[in-house]
């Protein structure tokens, strides 16, 4: 119990840490942007109609003159206290903002993930069952290629084929243009959804698939599957195999939620769609900081929870961990 | 009477791609050969490194993807076929591997024993094989890491012998175990062997091999150096080659000579 404490205490001390470095990375990597917020959210040319006072007023709103450590001190007392601000671009408090936006990306997010995960561990498997043979070089040249493709530039393309040539899915959006809220159908959203979610899917799965590959010659080739097949056992990828290969996938699995977060984020700009990604997006070239620390914070959480999960899976998993806390 | 294992000139090379992707060919065992009658515990003694733990595995036709092997195996007086062994493992012939690392650490113990049957003969033949070793029926719900050393060779015996095997190639069997283990687990194999079947020891013990060994093979560098009745060792007799009688005199009761 103590022990299961102190692995506790630890980890909400990291998270603290953790939370703190990424949010101060967020704001200098702000701060050192060349972009003028002003010149950026009002143009050049409204700017130069407007008289000093009124200048001074959006400079003041944008927060373009406070030094920078006042501001992201500012920024980080309001925080601890719970308030994340409002967000400069769409006028709105920050939780709300990115409320809405994570409910647009989550169920794009999750397919994405668990289709990567589940794309990604089949074959993986396959391959390594097949190692050196034809299934086993076709998987590892398509996951090969995939890997070292950008995620727009899949995006892109699948927009091409799907969109522009075939013509069967929208080319953005999450619903269709101009209809009303309430007259959106599942089945709209679904469609819209589609190909960001594959996009992001086929991404993810070649890294996972590649390395869960790995991880299924290094079994076969174990001393323990030497025995199996000594004893004339049989089904030794079921027995041995996935059992030996879940824990890494779990890890993989998990370690993946910040890679669909990042891909997510030029994926959603690709496909015009109003996710999360298209927010931080926003928010980083026009100056909202509020809204950016925001963001940063809350995947940052979400990646952290994600890490958690794996490790509170792995003790239910492993039997070393489960058997071990069990005794002492 | 035929022999149950016979090998004749066998050789294990291994493949190995060095720099300048030019082949590098490995010989780890050469033109070894050795015979093994039913009713006979015939000893392999070689240093580490020796080629023993190569000779084990190739006989069953489960050498690393890079090894090759040549020669003439012949299991029942028949060629024993990568074909042929594939049906016979875990059948007719048994395989007690050297170490820890041969049971799977994700798998309880009894599970691993009976192969995942969980039928009630494979259960009480679980624990009468456990039993037989000086385990409590609680080991089979144990997981390899919950095993001492000593315990989860006992484990791989009692694997070995859950199916009644013609042949038993046992890899270093006791090192880890107490004087008292070991020397049962010995007079245990003489007792399969009395029952007909054929047991291939393999040891670095030369010693150890002359108390339970009808016949001695030595075994160097992945060659037999000599082969000979065990009595040959207990009196120094009829020892040709000089490494097997530098072997012999090295026993503790010779250390006089
Ligand atoms: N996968 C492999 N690739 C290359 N060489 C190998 C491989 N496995 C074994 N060898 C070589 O073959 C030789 C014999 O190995 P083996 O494991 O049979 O020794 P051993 O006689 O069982 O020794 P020990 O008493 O230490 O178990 C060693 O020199 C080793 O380096
Ligand atoms: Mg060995």
């Amino acid at each position: 119990m103590k022990h299961r404490l102190q692995f506790t205490a630890k980890k909400l001390v990291r998270m603290a840490l953790l939370l703190l470095g990424v949010s101060l990375t967020a704001f200098l990597l702000m701060d050192a942007s060349p972009l003028d917020p002003l010149q950026t959210n009002i143009g050049q040319a409204a700017l130069g109609s407007m008289s000093p006072e009124q200048i001074a007023r959006l400079e003041d709103y944008w927060g373009v003159n406070a030094p920078a450590a006042e501001r992201y001190l500012g920024w980080l007392g309001d925080a601890l206290r719970g308030d994340f601000g409002v967000s400069l671009l769409y006028r709105r408090p920050v939780p709300e903002v990115i409320g809405q936006r994570l409910s647009n990306s989550f169920w794009l997010l999750l397919t994405a993930w668990v289709l990567s995960g589940g794309l990604g561990l089949g074959l993986g498997l396959l391959a390594g069952a097949f190692r050196g043979r034809g299934p086993d070089k076709m998987i590892r040249g398509c996951c090969l290629v995939v890997s070292s493709t950008p995620a727009f530039w899949l995006a892109l393309l699948l927009l091409m084929v799907f969109s522009v040539w075939l013509k069967v899915l929208p080319v953005g959006l999450s619903v269709p243009a101009g209809a009303a809220a309430d007259s959106v159908t599942l089945a709209q959203r679904l469609r819209h959804a589609l190909l960001p979610g594959l996009t992001l899917s086929v991404a993810g799965a070649a890294g996972i698939a590649l390395h869960t590959r790995e991880k299924v010659v290094d079994v076969l080739d174990s001393d323990y599957v030497l025995f199996a097949r000594a004893r004339g056992e049989g089904h030794i990828l079921r027995r041995h195999v996935l059992r030996n290969v879940a824990l890494p996938a779990i890890t993989l699995q998990f370690a993946s939620i910040s890679e669909i977060i990042g891909g997510s984020v030029l994926v959603e700009k690709v496909f015009s769609y109003p996710g999360l990604g298209q927010a931080a997006v926003s928010a980083g070239l026009g100056g909202d900081m509020p809204l950016l620390m925001g963001i940063t914070v809350a995947t940052a959480f979400l990646v952290f929870g994600g890490n958690l999960a794996a490790d509170l899976l792995y003790g239910i998993v492993d039997p070393r961990i489960r058997r071990g806390a069990a005794a002492g | 009477m035929t022999p149950i294992l016979s090998v004749d000139k066998l050789s294990i090379t291994f493949t190995r791609y060095s720099r300048g992707l030019s082949r590098e060919e490995m010989p780890s065992v050469r033109e070894l050969s050795l015979t093994v009658e039913p009713g006979q515990v015939a000893a392999v003694v070689g240093e580490s490194g020796a080629g023993k733990s190569l000779l084990a595995h190739g006989i069953l036709h489960l050498l690393p993807r890079n090894a090759a092997m040549s020669g003439n195996i012949l299991y029942d007086g028949m060629p024993l076929t990568a074909d042929r062994a594939r049906v016979l493992r875990g059948r007719e012939i048994a395989l007690i591997p050297q170490g820890v690392t041969y049971l799977d650490p994700m798998m309880r113990v009894g599970e691993q024993i009976r192969r995942g049957r969980g039928d009630e003969a494979s259960r009480a033949r679980c624990r009468a094989v456990l039993s037989r070793y000086g385990l409590a029926a609680e080991v089979e719900g144990r997981y390899p890491f919950e095993l001492s050393g000593g315990m989860a060779r006992r484990v791989l015996i009692a694997c070995a012998v859950m199916d009644n095997p013609r042949l038993i190639i046992a890899d270093e069997p006791t090192p880890g175990l107490d004087a008292r283990s070991a020397a049962r687990i010995l007079s245990h194999f003489r007792e399969l062997a009395e029952q007909g079947a054929g047991v291939l020891f393999i040891t670095h013990d030369l010693e150890l091999a002359c108390t339970v060994a009808h016949k001695i093979v030595v075994f160097r560098s992945g060659q037999t150096v000599e082969e000979a009745a065990s009595s040959a060792f207990q009196t120094g007799e009829g020892l040709t080659h000089p490494y097997s009688r530098a072997l012999w005199r090295a026993l503790p009761k010779n250390d006089f000579l």
